[in-house]
């Protein structure tokens, strides 16, 4: 007779909430509040504020269910990578089918409150949202082509639209410079990361632009990208959505980004160090030379985003008035 | 060697949280579909008119 063997202890027995709540992607979520937050605030109209908020949420909740959905789906190149392997899913904390499920209910919940609770553009924009990152980005680009953050960016550039949905009930020219703004400042943001990351890409198969056309090759695109996001972020100056404020932001987070794309294209980011003597150890970074210019434009990008859309928050949402600044 | 004791500790331990967590979700949904409730039936009532 056997002896009696200890009760196996399943991954998903010992997962803890917080584990469920890292596949919501926390980080990535706020930005995504913060942007369809200032198209909420940017569209004016009467909407209800505790209503703003349920949209607020839901949008929130569609962006933790598609997250949850990627996660599911990637765990085995997230298993690969140095950044992503302590994910909940690749760290065998939580089953792939346990985070298909959350992801799918939250998307669901998200889209049907929307709809019942707001209108049905919101929803549908939440919906298109949700499924373009879900299976456009997610299952598709991804690992097929160098292009996958660029289209695959639509997904995370269309909050503000949703946003603008739902206070109003429409969505107009404004609220689509907001969506290409988001859109354009995708490529150099993700580019710059991948440029000293892109070890990890390569060897999870996946084809980030570094990989597949060289750091030069990104270096090039990135400039390019950054020369037109810099216009483009001045035109709601001009189209009457943002004002003297934004105006001076954009122009300033303009020059500053295009200057640190074009230090970035003459530095050596993201290009293959020179060989290492026999018997020295190195980790997966240290390979990557003169990385501080990509570091740099990855970390500017995110406050010249934040800032554009931090001077829209302020000049439309009435604090300037609030604080007689303003008639 | 783990002791199975601890991990079952650990195990009760976490799924006490995820309970928790499944409690606040669903409480917080019903409250949201509440105030939805709310908020819509007020809006309707200010734009009726009852004589």
């Amino acid at each position: 007779m056997l002896s009696e063997a200890p009760p196996a202890v399943l991954p998903t027995e010992a997962a803890r909430w917080q584990d469920y709540l890292s596949l919501l992607k926390p980080r990535v979520m706020s930005l995504v509040v913060f942007t369809a937050f200032t198209g909420l605030v940017c569209a004016g109209g009467n909407l209800n504020p505790l209503l703003g908020a349920v949209a607020i949420l839901c949008i929130a909740v569609g962006a933790g269910g598609s997250a949850a959905l990627n996660m599911a789906y990637d765990a085995d190149i997230d298993a690969l990578m140095r950044r992503t392997r302590r994910r909940a899913v690749p760290a065998g904390r939580v089953q792939a089918a346990d985070a298909l499920a959350l992801g799918i209910a939250l998307s669901l919940f998200s889209v049907g409150i929307m709809a019942v609770a707001i209108n049905l553009l919101a929803a549908g924009l939440l919906a298109f949202t949700i499924l373009f990152y879900a299976v456009v980005y997610t299952l598709w680009l991804k690992r097929r082509t160098p292009q996958n953050i660029v289209i695959g960016g639509l997904a995370g550039a269309l909050p503000p639209a949703v946003g603008w949905a739902a206070a109003s009930g429409h969505a107009p020219l404004n609220a689509w410079l907001l969506v290409a703004i988001i859109f354009f400042w995708t490529p150099p943001h993700f580019w710059a990361l991948s440029l000293y990351t892109s070890g990890d890409y390569a060897e999870a198969g996946v084809p980030m632009m570094p990989v597949v056309k060289g750091a030069a090759s990104t270096r090039r695109q990135i400039l390019a990208y950054a020369l037109l996001l810099a216009p483009l972020g001045l035109a709601p100056a001009f189209t009457g959505l943002g004002g003297p404020i934004y105006l001076a932001v954009s122009a300033l987070g303009g020059i500053g980004l295009v200057a640190l794309a074009a230090r970035l294209v003459m530095s050596h980011a993201g290009d293959p160090a020179p060989p290492v003597p026999a018997g020295v150890k190195q980790g997966l970074y240290d390979v990557r030379a003169d990385a501080r210019p990509a570091r740099d434009l990855f970390a500017f990008s995110l406050l010249y985003l934040f800032s554009l859309f931090a001077a829209l928050l302020i000049e439309r949402s009435g604090v300037l008035a609030a604080l007689g600044l303003r008639p | 060697m783990s002791n199975p004791n601890d991990e079952n500790a650990a195990a009760a331990k976490a799924r006490r949280g995820r309970n928790i967590l499944m409690a606040v979700a669903l409480l917080a949904f019903v409250v949201i579909i509440f105030l939805i409730t709310i908020a819509k039936i007020s809006g309707n009532v200010g734009h009726n008119q009852f004589g």
